[in-house]
């Protein structure tokens, strides 16, 4: 839905040269992340499948992986793991090729014709079957899940229906709605693999928060009338609609079942959207209550605001008001507009925050960098 | 005739959610009139009880419990972190 051309660091040691050869040629993604060495053996793998996903996603036309020269993660191994999806895939590294400003140059010389071949590129049509959306929620309030949680399952559900894909994660907002998420699996796998992670998720929120674990819920969430992690989570779930959930993913780990799937990511924003972009989905739809800006270099983010106030006071982030759906809007013409806006995205009409360009990619961990 | 300011989610709920800031003493409408008299001020977005609720009894929210009620819970009053006990993680 989109044929970006992208410049990917494979360690933080090249993100000046990454964001040096995103000044420098225009039209490119620079896309930069803080992970490097120092990192366990899950980690790295982690951290390698979600830059190679980044190389060998359906937006992106052609990148070039810049590395430093003694990393661990190296650019050359990451393109030659994405070199049989046959798009132009480069890379360089700093130390052999002389240092920043060399390797700026080289780079924006390598990048600038990929450019101009994407821009010469016509849009060609594609079965919605071929589409994968994710799901996400930040900053909720107490409406997120009456309005614009169920108005995203309305979408989802049309995209299951379409034989689509369909992706949700944020394990953290599942705690407390166990009993819905197991009455939503697919199968006595699914179900044991989904309530593995919950349990997992506890355990790891229960361990950092201590005596204060059940406050999962961030300041703004209470502050908004949300009294319980089960209340959130509640609401939270209400984005995968009525269909039945097929697969449980890794993080960056693309789905090789059809329908909704759920993904091991943690709930905090940025890290959950880029595993599921990284997994190939094209189009990421995000509800917020509080009003959250974020987006992808990658994807375009399409922002549902929860409630009407914030769609008139935040214009410039947010890209639907489901708000409607307390007005007296019902949420299946809600849901078919949500619907046609996404169609109308994949088309190609840019969302708020590719408007705005925010922009922003980082990659989860699952211990401390030593 | 009081306008429409709260929603009920699910038919076995015990509380409602606003949709605006609600005073002492206003009225909370959702679909079905007459409604319930506001016992304290309940900010925007927040819960309110619509029937008595005792303490441990669960607090129910899209026909799901979201919690317990920590105290006596009235007929109009706000219902938030200070009455209502989530589970523990």
């Amino acid at each position: 839905v989109r044929n970006h051309v992208v410049v990917l660091s494979s360690v933080s040691c090249a993100n000046g040269v990454v964001d040096g050869i995103g000044r420098e040629v225009s039209g490119v993604k620079a896309v930069t992340h803080i992970e490097g060495c120092g990192r366990g053996f899950t980690d790295v793998a982690l951290a390698t499948r979600t830059l190679v996903g980044v190389l060998r996603h359906p937006n992106v036309y052609g990148a070039l992986a810049v590395g430093l020269g003694c990393e661990v993660i190296k650019a050359a191994g990451l393109v030659q793991q994405a070199a049989d999806c046959g798009k132009p895939l480069e890379f360089l590294e700093i130390q052999e090729t002389g240092g920043t400003l060399r390797s700026i140059a080289t780079g924006a010389g390598i990048v600038r014709p990929m450019v101009a071949a994407a821009a010469g590129q016509a849009r060609e049509a594609a079965d919605f079957e071929e589409l994968m959306l994710a799901m996400e929620c930040g900053g909720s309030d107490s409406l997120s899940g009456l309005t614009a949680n169920p108005c995203i399952g309305k979408v989802s559900d049309w995209l299951v229906g379409q034989g689509g894909r369909v992706i949700m994660s944020e394990i953290t907002e599942f705690i407390g709605a166990e009993a819905k998420v197991a009455a939503h699996c697919d199968s006595p796998d699914v179900r044991e693999r989904m309530m593995a992670l919950l349990a997992d998720q506890r355990r790891r929120v229960k361990d950092s928060l201590g005596p204060l674990a059940h406050l999962v819920i961030a300041p703004g969430n209470a502050e908004g009338g949300l009294s319980s992690i089960e209340e959130k989570s509640m609401g939270s779930f209400a984005k995968a609609g009525s269909t039945m959930i097929r697969q449980v993913v890794e993080y960056a780990e693309r789905p090789t079942a059809r329908g909704l799937v759920v993904m091991n990511t943690p709930g905090s924003d940025v890290f959950s959207m880029t595993g599921k972009i990284a997994a190939g989905a094209q189009i990421l739809l995000f509800s917020t209550g509080r009003g959250s800006p974020a987006g992808s270099p990658l994807v375009p983010v399409v922002k549902i605001a929860s409630n009407t106030r914030l769609f008139e006071r935040m214009p410039d982030d947010m890209d639907f008001d489901a708000g409607r759906a307390v007005a007296g809007c019902s949420l299946d013409e809600l849901g078919a507009e949500l619907r046609d806006l996404v169609v109308e995205v994949a088309n190609g009409r840019p969302t708020k925050p590719e408007l705005t360009r925010t922009e922003l990619f980082a990659i989860n961990s699952t211990s401390e960098p030593f | 005739v009081s306008v429409r300011n709260a929603v009920v989610i699910h038919p076995d709920d015990n509380v409602a959610t606003v949709l605006v800031a609600i005073d002492k003493g206003a009225t909370v409408v959702w679909d079905t009139p007459p409604g319930v008299v506001a016992q304290e001020p309940i900010p925007a977005g927040h819960k309110v009880a619509l029937t008595t609720i005792a303490p441990a009894q669960p607090i129910l929210k899209y026909g799901q419990p979201i919690g317990v009620a920590s105290q006596p819970i009235a007929v109009g009053q706000h219902v938030h972190t200070h009455n209502l006990t989530g589970q523990e993680v």
